[in-house]
């Protein structure tokens, strides 16, 4: 289904920004590729721990020109400076926390999301192949105490992203808690998805008509606050 | 006891076609890349590279040459391909892979770790959370028609679990930041990776160090992976490289 007019949302930046909001000062978090890693421009200074799967606990902000070392990278493979008390440990180890339950929050980019919080980011069928790139992303939906998607509403080719039916492969099946997007912050409830902001400017039949399921529209509607 | 190869290419002579090879990394962090140059220059011919995290992605040149000089039959890993669409349809090895010359099977990553943390510790299987609700509770993902094999899952206090097996490689490069010729190992920042799990689980491990240090330097509280692992080790020099992969 494909959309004829395209509603003005907020930047990337932005959603990251409302997403950081969300955290709570103690939690332990892992942040996915894509709008996810910007999450953490936002809490610079804030008492959150970022586990990075490639093995690193208190993960620095990117590391730029001298600061640059070839063994020290995000799990985006993004050069990073450590912090007090950072540590680093193996894979199994990462996995340990990532799947034993130890992350308070995972937020994730998603190709598509449906009403009962099972969402599709692994393989896009468009590229033609069977194949593509889990990583990590099917342990930490299983490990995560809150599974946060952070995307854009509407795919760039004007196809809807937050579907019925998933027609894309399944990261994972009823997983996701909350879904934010450049137009809207969407809860995951077992009644269905409720709109409980919209990006400012926009209305609540505006955030139906980019979305396939029928949205419940919280009482409490309001714009999206940063 | 003494491990130590100087030359590269007599710690990998037995590397022979068809075999199994585990190569630690995760993209371009950790990668036995002088271990990578001598088996291309080797020429072994059918290999299954066994990975954790895309380190081919960060090794681009040693795998385009892989692909170049049809070396490859099979690369096992989570994360095998460039993210960007375009990127991918530049790449010889994802081409590779559309016409199914090379066999690309992808696991979820933490599921590939308890594998060869499986062989590592002599168990022949475990039970998995990761990835229940997606196709590979029901068989797993591979590239070539016919080559995905049925999971078997089973219930366990209500909740559905996969049973995947131990994966155990003929061999495993690893690449440490320092050794003793015992084969004690330390790794350095993230650059660990999946070395220490490879570097248990294979029948056979090399290891390629930057720094050669006599016994007793390696702090007995703060070595990695225990000699016990190593079969044989080979001093290397620290080459820069490229961190980002696109």
């Amino acid at each position: 289904m494909a959309n004829s007019v395209k509603l003005e949302g907020i930047p990337r930046e932005m959603i990251a920004l409302r997403v950081s909001k969300e955290i709570q000062d103690g939690d332990y978090v892992n942040l996915g590729i894509g709008i996810p890693t910007l999450v953490s421009n936002w809490i610079e200074g804030r008492d959150i721990i970022l586990q990075s799967e490639i093995g690193m606990l208190k993960t620095g902000p990117l590391a730029y020109d001298a600061d640059v070392n070839q063994d020290l990278i995000n799990a985006s493979c993004q050069p990073v400076v450590e912090l007090p008390g950072t540590v680093y440990f193996d894979i199994l180890e990462s996995f340990t926390m990532i799947r034993g339950g130890r992350m308070s929050m995972v937020v994730m980019g998603a190709l598509q999301v449906n009403d009962k919080g099972d969402y599709a980011g692994w393989a896009n069928p468009s590229r033609g192949l069977d194949v593509g790139n889990i990583g990590g992303s099917m342990d930490l939906c299983v490990g995560a105490n809150k599974l946060f998607l952070a995307m854009e509403h509407v795919a760039v080719d004007g196809k809807l992203k937050i579907v019925k039916h998933l027609t894309f492969p399944p990261t994972t099946a009823g997983r996701v808690n909350k879904i934010f997007t450049d137009l809207a912050v969407i809860e995951v409830t077992p009644k269905g998805l409720l709109l409980k902001e919209v990006a400012p400017g926009l209305t609540a039949a505006d955030v139906q008509s980019v979305t396939e399921p029928k949205l419940i529209i919280s009482p409490e509607l309001k714009e999206i606050e940063f | 006891m003494d491990k130590v190869y100087q030359k590269i290419e007599d710690a990998i002579a037995d590397v022979n076609d068809g075999a199994t090879v585990a190569v630690a990394g995760f993209f371009a962090c950790g990668v036995p890349r002088l271990l990578l140059k001598a088996l291309i220059n080797k020429g072994t011919k059918n290999l299954t590279l066994a990975c954790g995290c895309g380190p081919m992605l960060g090794a681009a040149d040693e795998l385009k040459q892989l692909v170049k000089n049809k070396q490859l039959k099979k690369v096992i890993d989570s994360y095998g391909l460039y993210r960007s669409a375009t990127k991918g349809r530049e790449d010889s090895f994802e081409q590779a892979v559309r016409d199914g010359e090379i066999e690309l099977e992808v696991y979820p990553m933490g599921t590939l770790a308890e594998k060869y943390r499986a062989a590592a510790a002599g168990v022949p299987a475990v039970y998995l959370p990761t990835g229940v609700g997606s196709i590979i509770e029901h068989s797993t993902i591979t590239n070539i028609s016919g080559k995905s094999i049925p999971k078997e899952t089973r219930v366990f206090n209500g909740r559905t679990y996969i049973l995947e097996y131990a994966l155990k490689p003929d061999f495993a490069f690893i690449h440490a930041h320092t050794g003793d010729r015992e084969g004690n190992l330390k790794y350095s920042k993230t650059a660990r990776n999946f070395n220490p799990v490879m570097a248990a689980a294979a029948k056979v491990t090399i290891a390629e160090v930057e720094n050669l240090v006599e016994l007793g330097i390696i702090d007995s509280d703060s070595v990695h992976t225990p000699g016990i692992y190593i079969k044989r080790i080979v001093p290397v020099p620290r080459i820069d490289f490229r961190v980002s992969i696109d």
